[in-house]
């Protein structure tokens, strides 16, 4: 009798542990969205949201006029972000379908693991190759006098982002029924055939799903942009140009930034902007990889 | 069960011991500029050897940051290469906190190309026009037909805030310049780049044998538009002022030094610390800002 209540209250106590874990994860994260919020907010009494989201120039420390638009900045952000996309899918994909369909097993036990471990680099390190091995070499393939620009940042992100992309793809080329590649087979395709036109298109919404959280990453990656573009503030035309994300820019200023002024309130105004961004990036994965799992049911 | 209870009883004893002996070697923190971190690095880890009992941990982070962290008290000492704004000196008052500054080193704050740049000098004006992002192109100064790529610091440095005031006329950057992590990053940049111009404290040109970095080039600066052009390397030319981007670097505490802190700040200001100071490639400090020293000393 004595043992029996002992283990229910040990059960409850388990599972009321658990239940706390998981309410503390959301309430962490609406906490930090009120905080966001809560200090943002006074950005917007001397700054109309209009000068600040379409406002190219912003340089509140200026002697002149302090100027707080952030156009320039998520214009930088969203060219870095789909540059290394458009470097990092291609990619991403091409390896987990070479590991999924190609690859012996031994060459993918080999391989995989080494694809984990890359996404345990640490940013600091991956920005210093930035400036030390891709930059001069971006420099001199371009002919241009340095190679601090949003192209850098974009391959660096590619690299950063390749991880997420590579294992989510591969997990959902792995999760198309057999018999779906077997009986196109059967019906006489070749494997490449297969690969491309049979249990791709029925891992889509994963694969999908595993860019847009690799696009998570590299939207939010702050030391490694911050070290190899160049952080200028100027309007990028290119991806050969020096930019600025919103990332770097809250990074360089908040160490130094008069508490409770104008210009400490706008960091967390990019601060929300950012976080919007991103939980919008993440809701939308978030959607597509639960339609996927539904079918698979 | 029991010896659990003892083995806890231990560790919190052990502990509690450990906490108590710890205020013995007070740690004082220094906080600031960039481009003096390692010269107080130095002088720190040399005042350290001389006096054992002495612990300082020097942090960089921009002058920015050094001021700060002294008006939130999260420093003893904020090393600073640009004097205090007044809104800093009215919140550091309201705080409680009453700056007071003393010249450890003189900055020649100078103005650096890539070695393959034809031009050997410029006016304050031009550097200032550079800079503002008045002129794009080195051909309109005499130079090659390259455009012109900037280099800068940060908006927390100090000498992102000196050069605004000083060369720039208080007048906005130009939005093109690439805004560096620190001195060390703008001369690597400046060496690739053959179109760069930069601008680094004067101990950052040397590499580890005492050289100027290769690649380099220093340009001469001219106050005037027909002035007599001097280097940042030229001692008599700082010391006298004719060059015109010397600069003094300061420290600033909070009230009066006592302690270890007065201990060494007149180490750091003595001839000891003089001669490091010209060792690791800065100036000494000349009679006027002594005199400030002393004033500020009592």
């Amino acid at each position: 009798m004595h043992k029996i209540r002992l283990a229910r209250f040990k059960e409850s106590a388990i599972r009321a542990f658990f239940f706390s874990s998981g309410v503390l994860a959301v309430l962490i994260l609406i906490g930090i969205f009120a905080t966001l919020l809560y200090t943002a907010i006074p950005a917007f009494k001397e700054i109309p949201l209009s000068e600040f989201l379409l406002k190219k120039t912003w340089d509140p420390t200026s002697p002149e006029k302090a100027q707080y638009g952030i156009l320039s900045m998520i214009v930088s952000t969203l060219m870095v972000t789909v540059g290394a996309l458009a470097l990092a899918v291609p990619i991403g994909i091409g390896v987990a379908a070479y590991l999924s369909d190609v690859a012996h097993w031994r060459v993918r036990e080999i391989i995989k693991p080494i694809v984990e471990m890359l996404a345990g680099i640490p940013s600091v390190v991956v920005g210093f190759l930035g400036i030390v091995l891709f930059g001069p070499a971006i420099a001199k393939i371009f002919r241009i006098g340095n190679g601090l620009n949003a192209l850098n940042g974009s391959v660096l992100l590619a690299i950063m982002s390749l991880p997420t992309i590579i294992s989510i793809s591969e997990d959902s080329l792995n999760a198309v029924p057999p018999a779906y590649g077997e009986a196109s087979l059967a019906l006489g395709a070749s494997r490449w055939q297969t690969l491309i036109r049979v249990r791709i298109p029925a891992a889509l919404s994963g694969i999908i799903a595993a860019c847009m959280l690799g696009m998570g990453r590299a939207i939010g990656e702050t030391m490694t942009v911050l070290m190899a573009t160049g952080n200028a503030r100027s309007f990028p035309h290119g991806f050969l140009d020096s930019v600025r994300t919103m990332t770097a820019d809250v990074a360089i200023e908040l160490g130094e930034v008069p508490y409770y002024t104008t210009h400490y309130y706008a960091l967390f105004a990019i601060g929300l902007v950012l976080f919007i961004m991103t939980f919008v990036v993440n809701i939308g994965a978030d959607l597509i990889l639960h339609k996927y799992q539904e079918r698979e049911l | 069960m029991k010896r659990m209870i003892s083995v806890a009883l231990m560790t919190v004893a052990v502990l509690g011991s450990a906490l108590r002996a710890a205020p013995a070697r007070k740690m004082i923190q220094i906080k600031g500029s960039d481009t003096m971190v390692n010269l107080v690095q130095i002088l720190a880890e040399e005042y350290m050897a001389q006096n054992p009992g002495a612990a300082l941990a020097v942090l960089g982070g921009g002058s920015g940051t050094g001021v700060t962290g002294l008006i939130n008290k999260t420093c003893d000492i904020a090393d600073h290469s640009r004097e205090w704004k007044q809104k800093e000196i009215d919140q550091a008052w309201e705080k409680g906190v009453t700056p007071r500054f003393f010249v450890i080193a003189v900055d020649g704050l100078s103005i650096i190309v890539n070695a393959k740049n034809p031009l050997e000098k410029l006016t304050m004006p031009q550097v200032g026009a550079l800079y503002r992002g008045e002129i794009k192109n080195w051909k309109v100064l005499g130079g090659p037909d390259k455009p012109v790529s900037l280099y800068g610091r940060q908006s927390n440095s100090g000498t992102y805030v000196f050069m605004q005031e000083h060369v720039l006329g208080n007048k906005n950057y130009s939005t093109d310049m690439k805004e560096m992590n620190g001195n060390a990053q703008i001369i690597e940049s400046v060496i690739q780049d053959e179109g760069a111009v930069g601008y680094v404290g004067v101990g950052y040109l040397y590499d580890k044998d005492g050289k100027i970095r290769s690649g380099l080039k220093i340009l001469n600066i001219s106050k005037e538009p027909n002035g007599e052009a001097y280097s940042p390397l030229d001692k008599a030319a700082v010391d006298t002022k004719k060059y015109p981007v010397a600069r003094p670097l300061y420290q600033a505490v909070s009230g009066k030094p006592s302690g270890e802190i007065a201990k060494f700040l007149a180490w750091e200001t003595g001839p000891e610390g003089q001669k490091i100071v010209e060792r690791e490639g800065f100036y000494t400090i000349g009679g006027d800002y002594k005199a400030l020293n002393e004033k500020n000393f009592k």
